[in-house]
């Protein structure tokens, strides 16, 4: 737990309570990004490179584009006037964050005393997760590339019948 | 004495940081080569500006700056007086905290792209196992300052501007990343210096550059289409598209802020050709086995800087595309183009040597680019234009 | 073939560069403040007052008729008329501008005072380096700084010059030969050819 893991923690943790908290809905989408950015980090301060730009790469190069682009698209830029930021159903996603957290929470506490104390960092290259990926988990790998590939086939067919019931 | 030319650099770093002590020596070697990154490629950057504008003007017969200083090359300083000494001016209705980042992050994660940049043997900043995906890593982040710049301006044009950039840069990452992959495939590393040294042999004194097999110049072809693309370079300067969005996502940026976005785009260009240097021409390796003692630093900015006379020339030779060409040639043509390079690259590497391998790939490549080229013009009318007036 | 035509078009814009730094006839940059090409005669750029003989206020052709004023397009131009009479070129006493401005950041060239003006007073000049650092005073220019005089305008607008003082020479000795008529006859006469005189010199 180094200066840098608080600092990180700091900034990611900020990032979030901004993304919740502000009032723009473009400033709550930059705001994201910067926990996104933040994850990534953590990531790289934990040595795992691979992780850590993948997030970067995925989660600010294309999903904060395309949240920020449906909000562009949506009116959703416009700032309410009136009224709080809070929906009406404020507590039923107070449940839900309090069973997420708990969960987590649980989960890591769980699996903490597994670990042995003082093992030297296990040394994972960007090699051996190809390796990985491509030997022992080339059916889960397969799977998920076939439902993404039928998910975008799906979007595709959306488009096409809109565009086709426009004209 | 080659050697000692070749690492001039490195040696002069080991020098510099050796005055220090020991404690610090560490601290003062990143310092000392994120210095000389964060000062070299601003000059350069300089040099092109008068470079292109001059080079421009050669093309249209004209002469371009020659007024400031000898041959107009103090042009650059004096541009940078007049904006440095520009009133600052930010839109009251702007979103001023964003407005004021935007530029900021766009110049920040250009310079991050140059850190894993090999620019000559044993000359590169940070050389990690996966330096490639910290690059599109990196360069993906761009996005975000453009639509920061566009979104905070509250101004019309300028937020057509950044939509305009943001969807046609997703739209070529996707080629720029795919065309990538291919060298990656071929090399079995993200790594650019491995990348670099993979490339580095010779047969006949010519070198085994990725860009001289069928793969890889289809690889290459994609990847410069895709990075004018990505930096917004004429024939695909629709985000600033001067005629019709005045400039784009920076219309709204005065002084010193409109410097930077300027700076950033050329930085990105740099950045971009350096690395596409680096995965198709060698990085940099000498053309000839013969020429192996001309230091290796030399190579990779003469590289750079051929990649960056052509950007010039493509701007000065093409008119600007408009939007649907721009997608349907992204998505059309350009990336099952790609993807079909990926397959190709795949055979190359499992059929083992032989000229049997050339032949097969290269017709597979060439057939397709025909088909699929015969098959747009065709359909998209991308051969003659057809002007449509308003309906 | 997809990719023909930029190909094409590069090897165009190759040669032009090339093309560039052999052949001097390619470049059609005139080095403007050192170089210059003598302007066309046809150009026009400002107007000026014409004036015969050596005094500019006394041979100034204007009568200020304001006529220029009112159909100046930009209203770039203004006159206040003098309240005595000066005699002009033919000896006829006419008024005469006492004050003559014309504002050089409002001019726009179009050159419709000279066509409207009835007596050759106003033409255009080809003096195009009209910026001064002074942005209110100098760029109004006042009646001396108008005037400029027919040998002037011999040297830019030969040509045209030369129609304006034959026509000039002619009304002249029209005039003349008219008052010498006048004088001959008898005034019971003189009253008939009168009436279709007028037409012909309201025509001019």
């Amino acid at each position: 737990m180094s200066f840098a893991f608080y600092l990180i923690a700091a900034l990611t943790v900020a990032g979030g309570l901004a993304a919740v908290l502000l009032k723009n809905t473009v400033h709550c989408a930059l705001a994201l990004t910067v926990a996104f950015a933040g994850l990534a980090f953590l990531f790289l301060q934990l040595d795992a490179q691979f992780a850590g730009f993948a997030q970067i790469l995925v989660y600010i190069g294309a999903v904060a584009i395309l949240v920020v682009f449906a909000i562009l698209l949506t009116r959703g830029s416009e700032t309410p006037k009136d009224g709080g930021i809070f929906s009406r159903t404020w507590l039923a996603g107070l449940a839900v964050a309090a069973a997420v957290f708990a969960m987590l929470g649980w989960a890591v506490l769980q699996s903490a005393p597994g670990l042995p104390g003082a093992t030297p960092e296990p040394t994972v290259t960007v090699g051996d997760i190809g390796v990985a990926l491509m030997g022992r988990y080339v059916l889960p790998l397969e799977i998920v590339a076939l439902l993404l590939t039928a998910a975008l086939i799906g979007a595709v067919i959306v488009a096409m019948h809109e565009k086709e019931g426009g004209k | 004495m080659f050697e000692t030319a070749d690492q001039i650099f490195v040696l002069l770093k080991h020098w510099l940081v050796g005055l220090l002590p020991m404690a610090l020596q560490p601290v003062a070697g990143v310092v000392v080569s994120v210095a000389a990154i964060v000062c070299f490629f601003p000059a350069l950057f300089a040099l092109t500006t008068v470079f292109e504008r001059k080079g421009l003007g050669r093309i249209q017969n004209r002469i371009g700056p020659n007024r400031t200083g000898p041959f107009g090359i103090l042009q650059p300083v004096a541009d940078g007086i007049k904006s440095l000494t520009k009133e600052d001016i930010v839109p009251l209705s702007a979103d001023g905290a964003v407005h004021f980042l935007a530029p900021l992050v766009l110049v920040v994660t250009v310079f991050m792209g140059f850190a894993v940049l090999p620019m000559g043997r044993n000359m590169v900043l940070a050389d990690m196992d996966a330096g490639l995906l910290f690059y599109f890593a990196i360069g993906a982040s761009t996005e975000l300052s453009v639509f920061m710049a566009g979104w905070s301006s509250r101004n019309k044009y300028s937020l057509m501007g950044a939509m305009r950039a943001v969807a046609q840069m997703i739209s070529y990452e996707v080629a720029l990343l795919l065309s990538s992959v291919a060298v990656v495939m071929i090399s079995g590393s993200l790594s650019l210096t491995k990348i670099v040294e993979a490339q580095n042999h010779y047969s006949y004194g010519l070198p085994h550059w990725y860009i001289f097999t069928p793969w890889g110049l289809a690889g290459f072809v994609m990847y410069a289409i895709a990075t004018t693309a990505e930096t917004n370079r004429s024939p695909f300067d629709l985000p600033e598209g001067e005629s019709e969005l005045v400039a784009g996502y920076h219309t709204e940026y005065s002084g010193f802020k409109f410097a930077l976005f300027f700076l950033g785009e050329y930085l990105a260009m740099f950045s971009i050709s350096g690395l596409g240097t680096t995965l198709f021409l060698g990085g940099w390796s000498a053309p000839f086995s013969f020429l192996t003692w001309v230091p290796s630093w030399f190579w990779f900015f003469s590289k750079l800087m051929m990649s960056i006379f052509v950007f010039i020339w493509l701007r000065g030779t093409l008119p600007r595309l408009r939007q649907d060409q721009l997608m349907n040639f992204a998505w059309k043509f350009v990336l099952p183009m790609c993807l079909l390079n990926l397959l190709v690259a795949g055979l190359w590497r499992f059929m083992g040597d032989g000229w049997l391998r050339w032949v097969i790939c290269s017709a597979i490549l060439v057939a397709a680019y025909v088909g699929l080229g015969w098959e747009e013009m065709r359909r998209m009318h991308i051969g003659a234009r057809s002007y449509r007036y308003a309906e | 073939m997809l990719g023909e035509g930029i190909l094409k078009g590069l090897a165009e814009t190759a040669k032009n560069f090339a093309g560039s730094f052999v052949s001097a006839e390619r470049m059609t940059t005139v080095q403007y403040p050192e170089e210059r090409i003598a302007p066309v005669e046809a150009a026009r750029v400002f107007p000026f007052l014409v004036y015969d003989g050596a005094d500019w206020e006394a041979g100034m052709r204007c009568v200020a008729c304001q006529i220029c004023e009112k159909e100046c397009p930009p209203k770039c131009i203004y006159i206040e008329k003098s309240k005595d009479k000066k005699p002009d070129a033919l000896g006829k006493p006419q008024f005469y501008p006492a004050k003559f401005d014309i504002d050089v950041s409002v001019c726009m060239s179009c050159q419709i005072c000279v066509e409207v003006c009835p007596f050759e007073a106003i033409k255009m000049d080809n003096e195009f380096e009209l910026a001064t650092d002074d942005r209110f005073g100098g760029l109004l220019q006042d009646r001396k700084q108008l005037a400029k005089s027919n040998e002037y305008y011999h040297t830019i607008h030969p040509t045209e010059a030369a129609e304006v003082d034959a026509r000039l020479a002619a009304e002249k000795t029209k005039a003349a030969a008219d008052a010498a008529a006048k004088a001959a006859r008898p005034p019971a006469q003189a009253a008939t050819p009168a009436p279709a005189q007028k037409p012909a010199g309201g025509g001019e």
